[in-house]
């Protein structure tokens, strides 16, 4: 397990997540897969807790002193698939596979089959009770706390039962637990404030009585900090609100909601590469 | 039913530190007993279903065996797709016990009643249904329970019911159908709180002349395959019994079976549920009288049947 004390090494952090969404537009287009926008949006909160601020071995993925992270906004499925394999949980290899018949990478993350992959996600407003849950088994069983990290989508925040595990959380004082918004302004079809009115986010969570924050999530640095930090010390969950771009990092698709279903042609992935600065 | 699970599980609780016992916000002094032997292990979870059923799906997931607990459509269709994605997509041991199942809160209205939660449930892959006879049966069920690592639904009525069973129940498995009495003109399969209404058309038809095998049919799923074969081979009707709707259910789980295996469907008579609500006051008896699933109902179909 590697201690993370340190401060965060923001150029390692800003080349991996360039590497990843390289990854992303890449597999977007081979498989022609929906969720572009969506998984470019969160590359930075990924190489941060992976690259950062997670106790992990990708080699005993099931030690149960690790950090969990959850990915549950789901349909992010080819970051976190990404992330996994250039961690180390499996063959970069693999990412091939992704979407074609029998393999192991669907377009939503499985459960019990593939490692790494904490919880399966794609549904939305499932990731919160259930690190609610691994965070509180901790306690019970009275073992060495590890972290629980659950990213979401802003989307996502319109599910209920997220709002009933916020609750839960600050009732039981799970400090240990952190959330991570990708708070990108857009949900599948729409802006997220004008379907359900989120704003404002952070006054939200902080109501809900989480030690709540909200940050440029595209400064990999201060999200490396801030989740490494967890617990801080506020006796509370952390909510981090990461203010972010949908489809960041490549000019002609941020803030454009047509990438949430487009797939990237031949052309426009070596454009995002060259951008990415992958060439 | 339910003091009798409140009790086992805070037993079984002494015994094994992975019992976790979390409550919808019901139960009130239930589990004191839970609470003051085990205080880090009772939660009550408030009124929010799916987030207590996440929960549990996490907390199996590092080890555990949490038990989910509040009223049946609460605890099973409020939170289906939890139930679903959580527990049984992960395939996580998770119990889920309902209480009040089937017309037991009949008073209360068609928001506390469950006749679908059978259907439901039992269409999910790695979920098994047990839906026991009596409250000696509810402890056999969850001594059962804690015994294996799978996902289950356990679906039992309120408190009071009469017992069928004299004492523990020893030999009580997970998908074994257990005989209460032999009979010979038909053949009387129930599952769940139903059990004494079997029993009492059983002691009538004996009245008449017709003896019945009875059966406490406490696990829908696994269903107990070797004890149904040998009903539809050796009986001229079958009788499937449950407070439950005849969509979905127990019922159609024999029905299912029946076909599959080429036996005589025209021997299976189902007695449940209409397709309605029930939207009239009154208490779980009255409800029973109208829907005809009261013993002496039971019986006198049976009469009808075998006298054609």
């Amino acid at each position: 397990m590697n201690v993370t004390s340190r401060e965060p090494n923001t150029e390692l952090l800003r080349r991996r997540a360039a590497e990843l969404r390289g990854r992303v537009v890449l597999m977007s287009h081979q498989a022609k897969s929906a969720h572009l926008a969506s998984s470019l949006s969160c590359c930075d909160v990924l190489a941060a807790a992976y690259w950062h601020v997670l106790r992990i071995d990708p080699s005993r993925p099931d030690d149960p002193r690790r950090d969990r992270f959850i990915l549950s906004k789901g349909h992010a499925a080819m970051a976190l698939y990404s992330t996994l394999a250039y961690r180390g949980f499996y063959s970069v290899d693999l990412l091939d596979t992704y979407t074609r018949d029998g393999g192991k990478l669907a377009e939503h993350p499985p459960a019990n089959l593939l490692p790494g992959v904490e919880a399966a996600t794609g549904s939305l407003g499932h990731g919160l009770p259930i690190g609610c849950g691994i965070a509180l088994s901790a306690r019970i069983k009275g073992e060495e706390p590890f972290r629980v990290y659950a990213l979401l989508s802003d989307g996502e925040c319109n599910e209920g039962s997220v709002w009933e595990a916020a609750m839960f959380a600050a009732a039981q004082k799970l400090e240990h637990l952190c959330v991570v918004v990708d708070y990108n302004k857009w949900q599948a079809t729409a802006r997220s404030n004008e379907t359900l009115q989120l704003s404002p986010l952070r006054d939200k969570w902080e109501a809900f009585g989480w030690d709540a924050m909200e940050i440029d999530g595209h400064d990999v640095g201060l999200l490396a900090r801030l989740m490494a930090e967890v617990p801080n010390g506020s006796g509370k969950p952390v909510a981090i609100i990461a203010h972010t771009v949908k489809g960041k990092g490549v000019s002609f698709m941020e803030d454009d909601n047509n990438w949430h279903y487009r797939a990237p042609t031949a052309e426009e992935v070596a454009a995002a590469h060259k951008e990415l600065g992958l060439t | 039913m339910r003091n009798a699970f409140a009790d086992e599980l805070t037993r079984l609780g002494d015994a094994d530190p992975r019992l976790v016992m979390l409550s919808g916000d019901i139960g009130n002094r239930l589990f004191d007993k839970f609470r003051a032997a085990h205080p880090g292990r009772f939660f009550n979870c408030g009124v929010a279903e799916a987030n207590m059923t996440g929960l549990a799906a996490g907390l199996a997931m590092n080890g555990l065996r949490p038990f989910t607990y509040t009223i049946t459509p609460f605890v099973t269709t409020r939170c289906l797709e939890q139930i679903r994605t959580d527990v049984c997509y992960h395939d996580v041991p998770v119990t889920v016990v309902a209480v009040g199942a089937g017309l037991a809160y009949a008073g209360l209205g068609p928001t506390h009643h469950a006749c679908e939660d059978i259907s439901f449930l039992r269409s999910l892959p790695n979920m098994k249904v047990i839906c026991p006879g009596d409250a000696w049966e509810v402890r056999a069920a969850l001594r059962a329970v804690v015994g294996q690592d799978k996902p289950v639904y356990i679906r039992m009525g309120k408190k009071g019911e009469p017992l069928v069973h004299a004492g523990p129940v020893a030999d009580f498995e997970i998908g074994k159908a257990i005989t209460i009495s032999d009979g010979d003109a038909v053949c009387l399969l129930s599952t769940g709180n139903m059990l004494p209404e079997a029993v009492e058309a059983a002691k009538l038809l004996a009245g008449k002349g017709r003896s019945a095998r009875v059966v406490s049919f406490h696990t829908v799923k696994p269903l107990d395959e070797a004890c149904l074969a040998e009903a539809f081979a050796k009986f001229d009707l079958v009788v499937t019994l449950e407070e439950h709707s005849l969509i979905g259910g127990f019922g159609s789980a024999v029905a299912e079976y029946a076909v599959d295996h080429g036996h005589d469907t025209l021997k299976l008579l189902r007695v449940g549920t209409p397709d309605a609500f029930f939207k009239r006051s009154g208490e779980q008896e009255y409800a029973r009288e109208e829907l005809g699933l009261t013993g002496h109902q039971i019986a006198e179909r049976v009469l009808t049947r075998l006298s054609r």
